[in-house]
């Protein structure tokens, strides 16, 4: 008979290598699954890479695709370490972008550039974190579900966003077609090595969410809420509160991302702005194992996948969603090798009482 | 006028019936599978190409779900076997099911139910049902498939309460040590009830691809198998109340259409919204009350294992 143990002690890099083996199992499973349906895998792997990482120019696009996934995993991070499950990163994004538009499309004319652009990024925190408020607050207030509360809202910015494009926000200038107009200068993120200042913005906020989760009292409260609300209980810490802070992070976060979105790569408001980030996010937050400077390594990898993902639609004509699919096995893959982390198996033995 | 709203409710709503179904079972064995919208979709793309490749609906259908029932066993094998945590598996799994299903119908983006399919969904009376005054009209006049979905509703009812086999399902639910501790498999349980309600998910997504909305288009789905989460929720555990909330759901889904052939002025944009801000209503609503039978099964989300000695 086969018996499961708890493993009393698990080495960091005996962790680190089963997470390892599960990704590689994961790409193994992902190459068969593209077999099956038609394509070779070697190629499509290694188009994917070519895609991601050929060129400079490609590499700066990898990175532009990572910089949205750092700053909402980071977002994500917050409520996860609570067991908060906030997967409405996507409207948290929108709805930041939103605001940050509604900065740019009013205020362009009347402040210098560094000030529009500080406006625009208070302006999208404090509603991505309003937008994330929302389903907090009835979270603390009636135990209400925070995993479809904070999904519903995802689609209820989705269509705010659409009907302002469509109709009261729609570019008069646009000859019919419906857009929203485009940003001046001014509302527009200025360039640093190539890349939009997006990307030091992300690894500015990294530290601190990487300070603010292991050095604070607020950080630490966090974690022991996710670890065990009794226990959180019995210190006497007000839960409400610290529930209703962290998505106020969370939220802000993820609207920062919105507000960078627009800024910096649409230059406009459109609703495929958020572009997945939000749920792609939960899977570079999962395999962080929730620590912020692991969150660099995997948003990096996954936009790596997200480009070559693209690239191999216009270079092979395999349907980008490949990515996904592969996204989706990998996550599979890491949950189930946690088992193998906290646990071993081996053969029962007979002096069992 | 209202007549035929309601009854264009009851189309609309199907898919919704069997997700939240499926959803209700799965949930009653103990387990949260959030991978409800990833398993529909699953059923959706299978049931379409098979539907677009054989041009058979049984065989569409079979292969509906299945999809949906693959779908559940991923979730099964993770989050009861291995101990996985049952949120982020079922979030992954829609993930992952999204993916599946937009790769998959890549090349039938536009692509038209098939004629034969079509003519096996048309509507047919009911003698004497039919002609009952009022519901008549709006319950017995449609197709094989939504009087498939009163026959499931019915069945997992009797089955849920009046049987020895849904009295040991609830029990897992309830209390999976006191169940094992009875005897009762309760690994066997979870596997078979995952299964099973994966496979109504998969069938609801193929209701919507062949028949409420008969054309592919990604994401055709766009949140039902989360309203679904949503609906048994509301529905407090129950089949019977799943079924008119699902119905009640699918009135909302078309109420912007109605409205708008009745010349009312109001944005498509805004119209589409209800069904969200519905159902965000309806969570906030029904975890305020706090009646006794109206709550869930106890170990729902707590994964079960026997303690080591």
């Amino acid at each position: 008979m086969l018996r499961i143990i708890k493993r009393e002690d698990v080495s960091k890099r005996q962790s680190i290598l089963i997470r390892f083996i599960a990704i590689l199992l994961s790409l193994v499973f992902s190459g068969v699954f593209i077999f099956i349906l038609g394509f070779n895998p070697i190629e499509v792997f290694g188009n994917m890479v070519i895609g991601a990482l050929g060129t400079e120019m490609r590499i700066k696009e990898t990175i532009i695709k990572a910089i949205p996934l750092i700053i909402t995993s980071l977002g994500i991070l917050v409520a996860f370490k609570m067991k908060f499950w906030n997967i409405g990163g996507e409207g948290q994004i929108i709805m930041g972008a939103f605001a940050a538009t509604y900065i740019a499309l009013n205020y362009s004319d009347n402040f210098s550039r560094p000030v529009v652009l500080i406006l625009m990024m208070l302006a999208a925190m404090i509603t991505g974190g309003i937008w994330a408020f929302i389903p907090a607050f009835f979270k603390v207030k009636f135990g209400t579900n925070e995993t479809i509360f904070t999904l519903m809202m995802n689609y209820i910015a989705l269509k705010w966003v659409t009907y302002l494009q469509y109709g009261p926000w729609k570019d008069p200038n646009s000859q019919g077609f419906p857009k929203v107009a485009n940003f001046e200068v001014n509302a527009i993120l200025p360039s640093v090595f190539g890349i939009h200042i997006g990307w030091i913005i992300a690894i500015v906020l990294t530290i601190i969410i990487a300070i603010f989760m292991n050095y604070t009292k607020k950080g630490y409260e966090i974690t022991v809420v996710g670890e065990s609300i009794d226990t959180a209980k019995y210190a006497g810490m007000n839960i409400k509160m610290i529930v209703i802070t962290a998505m106020l992070i969370s939220g802000g976060l993820c609207g920062l991302t919105g507000m960078i979105q627009a800024s910096a790569i649409e230059k406009t408001l459109t609703v495929s702005l958020s572009g997945g980030y939000g749920f792609t996010a939960i899977i570079t937050t999962w395999l962080s194992n929730l620590k912020a400077p692991f969150v660099l390594m995997t948003s990096l990898a996954f936009a790596v996948l997200l480009q070559g993902g693209s690239y191999i639609q216009i270079a092979m004509q395999v349907p980008s969603s490949v990515a996904d699919m592969i996204q989706g096995m990998i996550l599979f893959f890491v949950l189930g090798s946690e088992f193998f982390i906290r646990y071993t198996i081996g053969l029962k033995s007979k002096e069992v009482a | 006028m209202w007549t035929a709203f309601l009854f264009a409710a009851i189309i609309a709503g199907t898919p919704l019936l069997f997700a939240t179904l499926g959803e209700l079972i799965t949930e009653k064995s103990g387990n949260l599978n959030l991978g409800v919208e990833g398993m529909m979709l699953m059923g959706a793309i299978m049931g379409f190409s098979v539907g677009i490749w054989t041009g058979n609906p049984i065989m569409a259908m079979i292969g509906a779900l299945l999809a949906g029932a693959a779908g559940a066993l991923i979730f099964a094998v993770l989050t009861v076997s291995l101990r996985a945590n049952q949120v982020v598996t079922g979030l992954a799994l829609t993930i992952f099911g999204t993916g599946f299903a937009s790769f998959m119908g890549k090349n039938f983006v536009g692509k038209v139910t098939p004629p034969a399919i079509k003519s096996f969904f048309h509507a047919f009376e009911i003698p004497f049902l039919s002609d009952i005054p009022y519901l008549g009209p709006i319950l017995f006049k449609h197709d094989v498939f939504v009087y498939f979905g009163y026959l499931v509703i019915l069945i997992a009812s009797l089955y849920l309460y009046k049987t020895r086999r849904g009295l040991n399902l609830r029990a897992v639910g309830e209390n999976a040590a006191a169940a094992d501790a009875s005897g009762i498999n309760v690994t066997l349980y979870k596997y078979v009830h995952i299964i099973i309600g994966g496979a109504l998910c998969g069938l609801g997504g193929a209701y919507l691809s062949l028949v409420t909305i008969p054309v592919w288009q990604e994401g055709v789905t766009s949140g039902r198998g989360w309203i679904a989460v949503a609906l048994v929720i509301f529905a407090s555990w129950n089949p019977t109340k799943a079924m008119l909330g699902a119905f009640l759901f699918g009135g909302l889904d078309i109420l912007g259409f109605r409205l708008q052939s009745q010349g009312i002025q109001v944005s498509q944009y805004l119209i589409d919204m209800l069904p969200y801000v519905a159902t965000v209503v309806v969570l906030i609503l029904s975890t305020r009350n706090n009646k006794k039978e109206d709550r869930p099964p106890q170990d729902l989300g707590v994964p079960y294992y026997r303690e080591e000695r």
